[in-house]
């Protein structure tokens, strides 16, 4: 294998599983910062256990998330050194401005809000896990205003052989940068809720601490509920973004060969990349993919033919992604919506229970999908339009880039099955019991 | 002019880091040599605990102000470097974890696992950091085109490794003065002594570094031209003084900033005699990755140096506070806590 091909593959699984970890955090900060709120104004223990609890879980998960990412940074220079030297100007900020500004406050806070409880004033205790949320929503504002510039470079000039910055606003204002990031933090914060609903779910059914994970089921199924349904039509919102600046990878998306008007899409699809065509094209809706590219049923959607072969992106990989995730999309709110009527019946309908934490992991499945559609589909370009992913690489020997490979999906899957072993194993415990009441406290 | 503020800038987050996450690295080497049971083992976890990972942050901050502000340089010696910086990551990703899971199941044969790997997760990015630069200083192998000619083990000569054994003694220096700082009782007494032991290596080995510097590389040839530059080293050595004399008065913040500096003086030392490169080529000098041909456009230099310029004072007044937060001496109570390590 060539080292463009295992250096995407390194980055692809050091990326995939930062991202296993990053999207639970920022659907828990929002949760815990939440129940700090509610202890803080009521004074109520009942809301200090659940934030210890939920805090502890927060806590296992957001470990990893800190230690992948960290390989991150680096990776851009190790592996696709040619890439950092042409946009560096540009994008280099970008990440630089991410750690400076977002990581220190996220880490800093984190353990003041963790080993501070009994140190700091109560509203410093308060504000720190706040910060926390900031932290890691600022965060993941620059790191999508990187990829957002990667997708649709603006804000830039050509000069001295690389891309240098021209505008810096344009660069934070780029709207199809702004669409991911709304699109990926309803998607982290549905993952949050799937986790509360599910870990709940687990103890309702055995009626277990039944007023706590009554109230955190309640919280988790109705940010379900919203989250779902706004993703999906926010979803359909980027979709047509990605139609009007992205329409190769549109045309990938849905396996679309020919340039049509009043586009019909169909449910289901076999694609035949190497005959340009789908072998099998069935149960079709009329001027449904004209609707949702364009808004229009009778709209012309530019085909994958009209485009030379070498820069389509890989139809098959991009096809099944964007299916996978619309699918998963969409079953959600279903989900929800029935949790939420059979919130009181868990115990009675058992396989429902279970169907909820089946669940957990599916808004991650659903999210691993939309950025292989997003980074797959962008292909063959690692700068849409302005530099190849073959250009980017580094100029390093292939065996090293093997071995790294090996060596990160070693330690990586080791960590990652250890992590959640021990997630699920504090989330069964349950919360710690309660303090014996103190007289006149 | 904007160049060089970089320039400086650079070295300044490098040495932060290493002052900062250096006796993180010194506390879980010297863990398994300086605690005699599992309370002391805690309490050497816990000494670390609510800093290493702000800490880390300033590796982050280095790693992502170099790509910002020298991209060019940011991929030659990460590209060059590429199995020894993946070793470090690794390193860097076990301690994460160990900090994070050991605590989490109590089991003795669980503890003692992650106390290796918590070994290796410190030393290991240690020595690594201190080979790397040491490499750097002496020069890499790469030609015009930045591309690198040489191995790991071409990394592994007599004065990379000196580089390497210095960082680790410096580190554990450092790290068992915070723990003194941290510690009371017989632990407090071992990490006091353990402090000054490490102090003669220290020495011993800085001046061994400083006399192979000045045979292996040209660094001091600047120093020759402008030997106000001298004042670097020598300060150094003062501090590495200043701090013993504290240790002998059992003063151990005081000789842990002195050691900060120490250690602050030595990287300086390397930057000053560096400049204007960034990284030498050993192949050819006109192939040097420099701040004229590495650096960014003058308008992301300048919009970087307002968010530095805001953000890191800021960094530093809240970081220092949470430091303040935490700087009691831990005891049984600290342990007892569930949020403890």
């Amino acid at each position: 294998m060539d080292v463009v091909l295992l250096s995407r593959l390194q980055f692809a699984a050091a990326v995939f599983f930062h991202f296993v970890f990053v999207p639970l955090t920022l659907g828990l900060t929002i949760f815990l910062a939440y129940l700090e709120t509610r202890f803080y104004k009521s004074g109520d223990e009942e809301y200090k256990r659940m934030a210890k609890f939920w805090g502890k879980l927060f806590l296992i998960n957001f470990a990893l998330g800190i230690v992948t990412g960290i390989t991150l940074v680096f990776q851009f220079g190790t592996n696709w050194a040619n890439y950092s030297k042409y946009v560096g100007d540009v994008f280099g900020p970008l990440l630089a401005i991410e750690a400076t500004v977002a990581f220190f406050l996220e880490s800093t806070f984190i353990a003041v809000w963790h080993f501070g409880r009994d140190r700091v004033s109560k509203k410093i205790h308060l504000l720190s896990i706040w910060l926390v949320a900031a932290g890691a929503h600022i965060s993941s504002l620059w790191i999508i205003l990187a990829n957002g510039w990667m997708q649709n470079p603006v804000g830039y000039v050509l000069r001295n052989g690389r891309a240098e910055l021209e505008s810096f606003w344009a660069v934070v204002g780029n709207p199809f940068a702004w669409g991911q990031l709304i699109h990926t933090l309803l998607a982290a914060w549905l993952l949050g809720a799937f986790f509360i609903m599910g870990v709940s779910a687990w103890h309702l059914m055995r009626k277990h601490e039944e007023k706590f994970f009554a109230y955190s089921f309640r919280c988790g199924t109705l940010a379900a509920i919203a989250l779902s349904l706004l993703l999906l039509a926010q979803g359909h919102h980027h979709g047509m973004m990605v139609a009007r600046m992205q329409p190769s990878k549109l045309a990938a998306m849905e396996s679309h060969w020919e340039t049509t008007s009043h586009a019909p899409m169909y449910l289901l699809v076999i694609p035949d990349e190497s005959k340009e065509r789908n072998l099998v094209e069935a149960f079709a809706v009329p001027g449904m993919l004209s609707i949702l590219a364009h808004g229009d049923s009778s709209a012309e959607v530019t085909g994958l033919k009209a485009f030379p072969k070498e820069d389509r992106p890989p139809v098959l990989i991009t096809f099944l992604s964007f299916r996978a995730m619309v699918g998963l999309g969409s079953l959600f709110p279903l989900l929800a919506i029935l949790a939420w009527f059979w919130r009181e019946k868990l115990a009675a309908r058992r396989w429902f229970g279970w169907a909820l934490i089946l669940a957990i992991p599916l808004p991650l499945v659903a999210i691993m999908a939309g950025w292989s559609v997003a980074e797959v589909g962008r292909q063959p370009w690692i700068v849409w339009q302005l530099m190849r992913t073959h250009e980017g690489v580094s100029a390093i020997p292939g065996y090293s880039v093997g071995l790294s490979l090996l060596a990160f999906i070693g330690i990586y899957s080791l960590l990652g099955a250890l992590d959640v072993w021990l997630l699920a194993r504090y989330a069964r415990r349950g919360p710690a019991p309660l303090p014996p009441q103190q007289p006149n406290a | 002019m904007l160049e060089l503020i970089w320039f400086i800038l650079w070295g300044l987050l490098w040495a932060i880091y290493f002052v900062l996450d250096g006796f993180d690295f010194g506390l879980g080497t010297l863990m398994p040599f300086i605690s005699g049971n599992e309370a002391e083992r805690r309490t050497v976890y816990n000494a670390a605990g609510p800093f290493w990972d702000g800490n880390e942050v300033w590796l982050i901050t280095a790693g992502g102000v170099t790509f910002a502000a020298f991209p060019t340089a940011y991929a030659v010696l990460f590209s060059s470097l590429y199995a020894p910086l993946l070793l470090l990551l690794f390193g860097l990703i076990i301690r994460a974890v160990s900090f994070e899971f050991r605590s989490k199941v109590d089991c003795p044969r669980w503890r003692q696992l992650w106390d290796r790997c918590h070994f290796i997760g410190n030393i290991m990015p240690a020595l690594l950091f201190g080979v790397a630069f040491a490499n750097i200083f002496q020069g890499l192998p790469i030609d015009a085109a930045g591309v690198y000619h040489g191995n790991i083990l071409k990394l592994l000569q007599p004065y990379g490794i000196v580089g390497g054994v210095l960082f680790v003694l410096a580190f554990c220096m450092h790290g068992a003065i915070w723990l003194a700082f941290k510690s009371a009782g017989p632990l407090h007494a071992r990490a006091l002594f353990t402090a000054k032991f490490l102090w003669g290596w220290v020495l011993g080995f800085s001046v061994l570094f400083l006399l192979m510097t000045y045979t292996y590389t040209d660094l001091f040839a600047k120093f020759i031209t402008y030997p106000v530059f001298f004042m670097l080293p020598i300060t150094a050595v003062a501090c590495l003084a200043f701090a013993l004399v504290m240790l002998f008065q059992d003063k151990p913040l005081e000789a842990w900033l002195f050691s900060a500096g120490y250690i602050m003086l030595v990287i300086f030392t390397g930057i000053a005699g560096l400049f204007p490169r960034l990284i030498p080529s050993s192949l050819n000098p006109d192939w040097s990755v420099t701040i004229h041909n590495a650096a960014s456009s003058p308008k992301t230099l300048t919009i970087m140096l307002i968010v530095v310029i805001i953000f890191v004072p800021l960094v530093i007044a809240y970081q220092a506070w949470a430091y303040k937060l935490f700087s009691h001496k831990l005891t049984d109570k600290d342990l007892a806590s569930d949020s403890a390590y």
